[in-house]
Parts: C-alpha cells; structure tokens; sequence
C-alpha cells in the first residue's frame, strides 16, 4: 500500500544549520498493516511521516501509495490518499468552525469542492452516529465551535476526520504527545478501534515503547534518518521492551542508554 | 443650523453608510474570514469609482458601470492574491504594494483626471444624493442581495474550504485544500464587492475622485467592529453568520452617521479622518479592556485579600 523508497531530506544545505534528516530511510507496507515508529529525538521520524505527506518535496527516493508514485505532487493533492493526525491537537481541526463542518470538510477530502452545501442533513445526522460511537458526549455538539473542545477531544475528533473517507494510508504523528495519559489510552483506544474496523493502513510515532508494542503488527525503529529495525508477524507479538533494547544496542552499535526522557517504557 | 437638517439629511446619511457598509463586507471576507489584513481596499475602491465614471460619462448604463466595476475590483484582488501566493510577499505588504500601483491606475483610467464628475442632470445614475431616498432603497436591497450570496455561498462547499484556510491553513491543506488558490479566490471576491461599493459611492456623489479611496480599510474595520460589538452586546450567544453580516452593514450606517453628526456640529472636515480614527481605536480597544478589567490581577489580588483577611 505504502511503497517509501530511499528517502532523503536535508534541511538548510549549504549552511552552518545543515541538518540530515532522512539518510536513506525505505519502509513497505501492505494493506492493513499497524506500523507504530520508534526512535530517539531527531531520529527522522516526523520528518519520514511529512515527507510521505508531502509537506516539502523530498531530495531524493520516492513514494508510492497503492501503486501511485506520489513523489512530485504537492501536499494538498497528496491528501486525497492521505488521513493525518498531528501532535498539537490544534494543528488536526479549524478552531472556528463547527464540529459537524469540519467533519463535512474532512468527508470532502480529495473531492471536487463545488457549490453545493458545506455540510447536509444528512450528513448531520451521520456524524451525529459516528460521533456517538466516539463515547466523548460530542454528539450532541455538533454545532459547537472545535476551539471550545479539550485537546483529547479534538484528537479524537482528528482521528474520526482523518478516517471519514478510508484513506490509503493514516499518518499519526505522536498524536497522543500533548495529552494527560488518561485521555492518550482513550485516543489510542479509538484510534485502534478504527483502524480494526476500517483495515486501515497505518504508521503511528510514538514515544512510548510500550504503546509502540502493544499496538499494531508492526513496528520499525529509526535512527539518524535510516530505519534500523524492522519487526513483523510472530516476532512482534511477542517483543518485550527489554528485547528493543537489545536488539538496538545489536544494530546501531551503540549502547542504548535507556534514556526515560527520549523513550520511556 | 437645527437639528432639522440633521434629520432631513438623515435618508443620505444612512445611504452613504450602507454604501460603507457594502465595503465593509467585501473586508469582512478577508479581514475576518481569510484572517488577511489586505490594504489594496484602499486603491480598489477608487478603482471602482473610477471605472463607474468612465463608462456612464461613455453613454452607457449604470448597470454596466457596475458589473465593469465589479470586475476591475476582481483583477485588483487577483494582483494582490499573486503577490502574496505565488511571488510569497508578506500579506500587508502585497496589499500596499497592490494600493500604491493603482493610484496611478486609476489615473489612467479617468484619463489623468483626478476628479470626474458624474452629474445626474446629464447622465442616469443608480444612485445620487439628489434623490435621496430612492438611492436609500436601492442601496438598501443592494445590501441585502449581497449579504444573502454572502450567507449562501460561504456555506457551500467551497467558501467552506475558504472559511477553513482563514482559521487552519495546515488542517486545510491536510484536507487537500489548495489554499494559495483560496486565498487569491477570496481577495478576488472581497476586491470585487469593494469596487462595486466604490462604484455605488461615485454615482452617489457625483463624482468619481482618486483619493476617495483613502481610509477605505479604516471605515471598512470601523464598521466591521462596530457591527461586531453591537451585535454581541445584543444578541449574546445567538449570534450567527447572518447577524453578523447585518451588523456590519448596520456599523457601516452607524459609523457614517457619526460623521454626519459631527460634521453638522461644523467640525472641520479636514479632521475627519482624525476622527475616524479615533472610533475606530476606542471600539477596538473597548472589547480588549472590558475583558481585561474582568480578568485583572489587581482585582484577584484583592479578592484574595479579602479572602485571606
């Protein structure tokens, strides 16, 4: 479904600020697959999930979603194939606007925007459904303003968006980062729970080891702009965090400090 | 003078805000709906002025005057739009870069004239001060037309997606938005409408002048905030889009209706634009000190104090 090839990216060539971001970095998912993304600061992570969102063009590799080389288009056209959720639970939803129109904008994802209404009756009435299953109390908010929402509500909201329209693929972004970890299992929960009920294909940043294994049924660790682990099937049901830590220490060469502030367990 | 020639001016006056007031909508939709501080308002509307005066001095109909002057208003807007998003000039500056090149342009359309008069003796005119309260209807249905495609269209699909690049132009792109497109597609809109509005003006007072434009943006905010604060002091919570568009156009009313008193109570002219101003400052900064001095920390302190006593 997700074909990432050789994906390179330097930020600020050329100057004292030059920073590598993605060495090479190449991953390949089939459809339905969960791949949650492990790795240090600055390991490329975020920049591997932008440049598959076509946030800037990359330097060089390329990128191809269900057969489609997607390389040379720009974000907006790439968003028809695309469902995001981003860090900062503001940066997923337009503040100003109401819940049921932010959803109608997401269900137009990809789709010519002609005259006709922003959001229909019946439209109202679906979301009010799907909104329901979300257990938030957001249903009968429909026409609240999105900036009146917390932010685990707004993430939940993002996610429902991002996957109203079954996107080729769904981009999350530490979604869970900037929330109390109450609210972070209940997003996590939803965002499993949709991602089951829609076999969709997925790659999830995280930063909590043991989010990133009990989730999804792969899971890939970066390091300095290059995927450096790759794990699948068997081997990932029964991966513990002291066999990551291992097996990073195996493939970088390096001895993992268990650093609780970079990946906490 | 009695307040009698207040009231009997009063018909014009009103006239004259709503034709502000027309303006100011066409700055609702960048000021507010874009989050766009476009300041090409002020050479747009002379634009559309200009034009309206050509082509009625010309012979032809009012009614084209003002569909030309919708379109030159749409082209000032697109420049603006191209400055900023494919050329990535900072947005006041491309409005002021686009203000500045049509002071001469709209020399050059009233043939280096800087004042034509358009007299309604001589020529069939949509609205004119001598008539004064047929120009009030008129300009008055214009209005409510103009709010109502307002209202329809910013509801559909795509003034949605224009409505979403003003708040959250990353989820908009996310959403597979083109938003540059947006944001030149709503100057183009907002441009157009205060062109038309110029047009309107020119006809209203029977001239078209180059420097008629000046403080259009100001006169533009003054309404919009005026309308805002009015219609939150009114209507509360209730507030909806159409409210809000009203409210504009009645702050349009009201703002020229400052004007007109204080020009009646023989203040110079020449200070008008102080004057302006000065509204303009006092309903901005109301609202912001209102919710100040409900938040205050002097007010907490003291609270606390008498808490803790």
């Amino acid at each position: 479904m997700l074909n990432a090839n050789n994906l390179r990216k330097t930020f600020n060539a050329g100057t004292i600020n030059e920073k590598v971001a993605l060495a090479g970095a190449t991953l390949n998912l089939e459809e339905g697959e969960f791949c949650t993304v492990i790795g240090g600061n600055g390991a490329g992570k975020s920049t591997f999930l932008n440049a598959v969102a076509g946030v800037w063009p990359v330097d060089g590799g390329s990128i191809t979603i269900d057969g489609v080389d997607v390389t040379g288009l720009p974000e907006h056209k790439r968003a028809q194939y695309l469902g995001r959720v981003f860090q900062d639970p503001m940066t997923g939803t337009a503040a100003n606007m109401q819940i049921d129109e932010n959803m109608a904008l997401a269900a137009r994802r990809g789709k010519l925007r002609g005259l006709r209404w922003g959001v229909t009756k019946s439209e109202r009435e679906k979301y009010h459904e799907m909104l329901k299953e979300l257990d938030l109390g957001l249903e009968d908010r429909l026409t609240a303003k999105v900036g009146l929402l917390s932010g685990g509500q707004r993430q939940a909201l993002t996610l429902l968006m991002a996957t109203i329209q079954k996107p080729k693929v769904l981009l999350l972004d530490e979604h869970t980062a900037a929330l109390d970890p109450k609210t972070a299992s209940k997003v996590l929960e939803i965002t499993d729970m949709l991602i089951k009920e829609h076999n969709l294909t997925a790659m999830m940043v995280t930063h909590n080891m043991r989010d990133a294994i009990n989730y999804g049924n792969r899971l890939i660790m970066m390091n300095e702009g290059r995927v450096i682990l790759n794990i699948s099937g068997e081997e990932k049901k029964h991966l513990t965090i002291e066999d990551l830590l291992h097996k990073f220490e195996e493939v970088s060469g390096t001895e993992f400090t268990n650093d609780t502030e970079i990946l906490s367990k | 003078m009695g307040i009698e020639t207040l009231i009997a001016g009063m018909p014009g006056t009103a006239a004259q805000g709503i034709i502000y007031g027309i303006m100011a909508l066409g700055i609702f939709i960048t000021f507010k709906l874009l989050n766009f501080a476009d300041l090409s308002v002020d050479g747009s509307f002379a634009t559309g002025g200009a034009v309206a005066a050509m082509v009625i001095i010309s012979g032809r109909s009012w009614m084209l005057a003002l569909v030309l002057a919708f379109v030159a208003g749409a082209l000032a807007g697109l420049i603006t739009g191209v400055l900023h998003t494919v050329l990535g000039i900072p947005d006041i500056l491309a409005g002021i870069l686009t203000q500045l090149a049509l002071y001469s342009i709209n020399l050059r359309i009233t043939r280096n004239q800087p004042n034509t008069p358009i007299s309604v003796d001589k020529y069939n005119l949509a609205v004119s001060l001598r008539y004064k309260t047929d120009a009030l209807v008129t300009v008055l249905v214009m209005a409510i037309i103009i709010i109502a495609i307002m209202y329809w269209y910013f509801g559909t699909e795509m003034g949605s997606a224009i409505r979403a690049t003003g708040t959250n132009p990353a989820m908009t792109k996310a959403q597979g938005i083109n938003v540059n497109l947006m944001k030149a597609f709503g100057l183009v809109i907002s441009n157009a409408i205060v062109a038309f509005a110029g047009a309107l003006s020119a006809q209203f007072n029977g001239n078209a002048d180059v420097n008629m434009g000046r403080g259009a943006i100001v006169i533009g905010l003054a309404s919009i905030i005026i309308g805002e604060v009015i219609c939150n002091t009114l209507f509360k919570k209730k507030r909806n889009f159409i409210l809000t568009l009203l409210f504009v156009v009645f702050g349009g009313i009201l703002y020229y209706l400052f004007i007109a008193i204080v020009l009646w109570l023989k203040m110079p002219a020449n200070d008008m634009k102080l004057f302006t101003a000065i509204i303009v400052a006092i309903f901005l900064a109301v609202p912001y000190l209102k919710s100040k001095s409900n938040s205050s920390f002097r007010k907490a302190a003291k609270r606390g104090g008498k808490e803790n006593a």
